[in-house]
């Protein structure tokens, strides 16, 4: 019997030839992170295992990007916490202030995380990695202690669910359309404890960019990991990155999974989930009038490069609404560089947009953004629960880059192609 | 390991929020958090709970945030076992680290009634409700997950290994031997 790209993945890593949905293992991992939330309770959890050491000095990460640069005296508090321990036990990877991004973007950026690679980070969307291939899934701050100590962890092989994307993309349609889609199509426990594996031909021809988009919203229909198979634009982004060797898996074509599903991608339209769930995603032609207060680009769901000269596209020339606050944070101090370097932040700050460090702050509602009672953002963030960007009677709209730099533009949501003619 | 006690039963998606509200999280005492353990729920159940009770619930259980808080004040307040259709993925992971039996079995949900008691062996995942006389076979916990669960959760466990010299061996001055 063939294997999926996940249970070879895992197999190679618990030292078996095979393994087999809902078997327990305890798997060697080749990288494990935590963030300013929930490394300090880990570091805690670490210190009562009684280790003297961590398992590998190199292979845990440690990223202050959630409340950074820190807003208030207790967000400070967490991150020296993380700096003292990250000395005290010669923890090479953690990332200062200035040199940090947000996780899920900076670490495969910095080439720690590689195809084949186990990874476990106590922070949901560390699912966002299986864009190159490894498997990779977020745990708890418990998960996090054990395994700086031990090195390893217990996983429960999961079933997987193969998703087969055809047809040509429609004009500004991308991973995130695809991703919302899907979400809306099977729900937001569609996939539970599943892997989400995603194929086909619209796949096959997607950017690094949009794949990690695509893989990143897996938790958000509870899958336990999303996942493509490398090729050759996985090998193009990894070569010029990878600084230890990894291995590349493909699932087997007589693989078992547990569902199958055929998207047809030339009926899909620009995507935006509603509020409360990232389920209730409707196409941007049934909106109808949404008008916004705030509009966010960025975050590990879409702070890349690649996202910002989509903004930058449709915002040439043009001004923010007068009613509307954009604001847009790379992901990374390197993603941050060459938008200026490309002339896109001019165009951000020509527009009339807030352009900030790379830090979490607004997708939490944590800081840098927060909505008020009763306002409406439109986000390219992943989660749009009750107060997730602040106030809890406050809304959050998930849509592309794309739809959120047109919506800024025109004041509610809108399609980048309502814009024509009008400037730019 | 063998469990035994009285049923407190709940329906579908039972989540973190109901099992501890967001409310009482500015706390990590295990006490301080089962004394409010499932208050919007079943305001009752902290005055009723006795040590060794098993809890039983339908689909998705402990679904929503990933606060460690939820099992930690189940576990607390003397629920012995929790037995449901399904268990939300984040849930499932964090009872079993920190010491909490879960076990996953449809049929045995559907046959067991609030207030029946009802017997659990981890071992063997056989499941038998006393009051009825029915049983039913979950899947048992592979050695590691018995080890873990018996250990009192991933952290003891760690420990236990550690302290054996079964922890990595980094090659640094205090572990490279
Ligand atoms: S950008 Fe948002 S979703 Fe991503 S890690 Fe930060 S807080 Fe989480």
């Amino acid at each position: 019997m063939g294997q999926t790209i996940t249970e070879k993945i895992l197999a190679a890593h618990c030292g078996k030839k095979a393994v087999e949905p809902g078997e327990l293992i305890t798997a060697k991992l080749d990288l494990v992170l935590g963030n300013d939330i929930t490394s300090p309770i880990a570091i805690r959890e670490f210190g009562n295992t009684g280790a003297n050491c961590v398992f590998n000095k190199e292979k845990i990460a440690l990223v202050p990007d959630h409340s950074t640069p820190a807003k208030d005296i207790k967000s400070a508090q967490q991150v020296k916490t993380m700096r003292e321990f990250a000395k005290k036990y010669g923890v090479t990877n953690f990332f200062e202030i200035g040199r940090v991004g947000i996780e899920h973007t900076l670490l495969p950026d910095e080439g720690l995380v590689l195809p084949g690679y186990a990874v476990i980070g106590a922070d949901s969307h560390t699912c966002t990695y299986g864009a190159i291939g490894a498997f990779s899934t977020g745990v708890g701050s418990t998960d996090l202690g054990a395994a700086m100590s031990l090195g390893e962890t217990w996983f429960r092989v999961p079933e997987s669910i193969k998703f087969v994307y055809h047809g040509k993309l429609n004009k500004w349609v991308g991973g995130k359309d695809l991703i919302l889609y899907t979400i809306g199509q099977i729900g937001v426990d569609g996939a539970l404890y599943c892997s989400m594996e995603f194929t086909g031909e619209v796949i096959e021809n997607l950017p690094m960019a949009d794949r990690f988009t695509m893989c990143n919203m897996a938790i958000e229909a509870g899958g336990k990991n999303g996942i493509i198979a490398p090729d050759d634009i996985t090998m193009e982004y990894v070569r010029a990155r990878a600084k230890r060797d990894f291995k590349v898996y493909a699932s087997d074509s007589d693989a078992k999974y547990k569902q199958v599903i055929d998207i047809d991608c030339s009926k899909i339209e620009p995507q935006v989930a509603f509020p409360h769930l990232p389920e209730n995603t409707k196409p941007l032609s049934k909106v109808g009038n949404v008008v916004i207060d705030q509009s966010v680009i960025g975050s590990c769901t879409n702070g890349r490069i690649e996202d910002l000269r989509v903004a930058a596209q449709v915002l040439k020339g043009r001004r923010v609404h007068q009613d509307v606050r954009l604001i847009i944070f790379p992901a990374t101090q390197k993603i941050y560089m060459q938008a200026i370097h490309e002339g896109l932040v001019d165009v951000f700050v020509d527009a009339g947009a807030a352009v900030s460090t790379p830090t979490c702050g607004p997708c939490l509602g944590g800081h840098m953004g927060c909505l008020a009672e009763g306002e409406r953002a439109v986000a390219t963030t992943n989660r749009n629960f009750v107060g997730r960007m602040g106030h809890p009677k406050s809304e959050v709209y998930l849509a592309s880059p794309a739809v959120a730099a047109a919506s800024a533009v025109l004041g509610r949501i809108g399609s980048p192609d309502e814009l024509e003619g009008k400037g730019g | 390991m063998n469990l035994k006690g009285r049923v407190h039963k709940y329906g579908c998606n039972v989540d973190t929020d109901v099992i501890i509200p967001a409310r009482y999280l500015n706390t990590s005492d295990s006490a301080e958090l089962a004394a409010h353990c499932m208050e919007d729920i079943d305001a009752d159940f902290v005055k009723n709970v006795q040590p060794g009770d098993i809890m039983v619930a339908d689909e998705n259980f402990g679904c929503g945030s990933s606060r460690e808080h939820a099992p930690i004040a189940i576990k607390e307040s003397g629920i012995s076992c929790v037995i449901a259709k399904t268990f939300a993925r984040i849930f499932y992971r964090n009872a079993i680290n920190i010491g909490l039996p879960i076990l996953q079995c449809p049929e045995a949900v559907d046959g067991i009634s609030a207030n029946d008691t009802v017997e659990v062996d981890t071992s063997t995942g056989k499941i038998t409700n006393i009051t009825t006389g029915k049983s039913w076979d979950a899947m048992p916990f592979p050695e590691f997950m018995q080890q873990l669960i018996e250990a009192g959760g991933l952290i003891p466990y760690a420990q236990k290994k550690i302290a054996s010299g079964g922890g990595p061996k980094c090659g640094c001055k205090c572990c490279g031997k």
